[in-house]
């Protein structure tokens, strides 16, 4: 069965979606996500969607879901790298993703992730 | 009226038009020179090329007895006519002067009719009647095609204006900004958005500045698109600030009851600026400014 990868870096997970998401994989991805941080004690979670072009209400609301399930897992998740047709096609859909953090690419992302994890330790 | 009638009149037509052709246009040119004839912006040469292809067009069409406008055997006079409305228009011709180049050659081509059938009364009433017609149809052409023509000029013009009303300028690194200019609609609300989120794509910008000044209203309607537009940029991961709200709007947009909460709105676009910087984490003194801005 297809799998979407989800790479270890440091503290952090990295997930990039390079193939179309469909419902089942959608669904796969966001339990091996949370076993994954409980297994590993991430702190943080990218997602990098820059080769997703298609998207629609159920993927919009599974990238909410799995930001709110990691943020109950205590891991930060940030989108990256999202299409101005995709992030278009959201808004006209009424998806604003409120609650979910974004960047413009994984160096961005990773740069917020280690503000909002490091930050507080460095005060 | 029967139909073979008109047919019978369409072929007596054909043969007077045959028949008259010099005397019928040079009292046409004549009539011409009295009422329409514009001589500041067409020669008498060219005018009388044009009358006498009318001419030949208009007995080719009546030869065919057929006298539906759309069949073929009126296509090369319809495209005539679709030349000399669309030339004249350039020219400077009003629609009611083209129009009228046709509907003049109804003096002499009547006056003909009469001599030959002074006495048929009948006959003579449905030849006119069949020539009125089909005279109206081909002057009324004339008019639709300036019509369309001028149509097509100002869509064009239109397209053109939305695609340079929306530019999106670099002010730093990782800050662009996007004045914008006229009323927001739903199309140019999409065009906006696009360029918008493509100029951040392409420039890695973290902050982008919507520059408000010179939208003359903002209603429900506005205020929706504007909000579209910084949710998607948020999306993207990008902040937008919206600047240049002037007094009446924010006045308009609290009694609309508009919830803006959740977009950082500034006065003016140099205040925007300023918090862009912060946010992208520039620092600008005045010894420094020359070199970094280099």
């Amino acid at each position: 069965m297809e799998k979407i990868p989800i790479l270890r870096m440091g503290d952090f997970l990295l997930v990039t979606i390079q193939v179309d998401m469909h419902d089942r994989l959608a669904m796969t991805l966001q339990e091996d996500l949370t076993n994954r941080i409980s297994e590993t004690g991430a702190r943080g979670v990218l997602i990098d969607i820059s080769s997703l072009e298609i998207v629609d209400s159920f993927i919009g609301r599974m990238l909410g879901n799995i930001a709110a399930m990691s943020r109950v897992l205590d891991a930060q998740t940030v989108v990256v790298g999202m299409q101005p047709a995709v992030a278009i096609t959201l808004v006209e859909l009424g998806m604003s993703l409120q609650g979910v953090r974004t960047a413009l690419n994984v160096d961005a992302g990773i740069e917020a992730l280690r503000e909002s994890v490091d930050g507080p330790r460095a005060m | 009226m029967s139909r073979t009638l008109q047919n019978s009149d369409a072929a007596r037509l054909a043969e007077v038009i045959t028949s008259h052709e010099a005397p019928i246009l040079e009292d046409w040119i004549k009539e011409m020179s009295g009422t329409t004839r514009r001589v500041d912006l067409i020669k008498d040469t060219e005018l009388r090329t044009q009358c006498t292809q009318f001419l030949r067009l208009l007995r080719q069409g009546t030869e065919s007895a057929n006298l539906d406008m759309d069949s073929a055997a009126w296509k090369p006079i319809r495209e005539f006519l679709g030349d000399i409305s669309r030339s004249r228009a350039r020219q400077g011709f009003t629609p009611t002067e083209t129009a009228t180049f046709v509907f003049s050659v109804k003096k002499p081509l009547f006056a003909i009719l009469r001599e030959r059938l002074g006495t048929d009364a009948n006959a003579l009433a449905s030849e006119l009647w069949t020539a009125t017609e089909l005279i109206d149809a081909l002057g009324l052409y004339t008019a639709e095609v300036y019509l369309t023509t001028r149509t097509d000029i100002i869509r064009r013009q239109q397209e053109e204006m939305l695609e340079l009303s929306t530019p999106v300028v670099k002010l730093w690194n990782g800050i662009l900004a996007l004045p914008i200019i006229g009323t927001l609609d739903s199309e140019r609300t999409q065009v906006v958005m696009e360029v918008l989120l493509e100029a951040i794509v392409k420039t890695n910008s973290k902050v982008a500045i919507i520059d408000i000044t010179g939208v003359p209203t903002v209603d429900t309607l506005v205020a929706q698109h504007l909000l579209k537009t910084v949710t998607a940029a948020r999306l993207m991961g990008a902040d937008c600030i919206i600047s240049g709200v002037r007094p009446q709007i924010a006045q308009t947009i609290v009694h609309l009851g508009i919830n803006l909460l959740d977009v950082t709105t500034k006065a003016t676009l140099s205040d925007a600026f300023a918090l862009a910087l912060q946010r992208t984490g520039i620092s600008l003194d005045s010894n420094t400014a020359k070199a970094k801005g280099a």
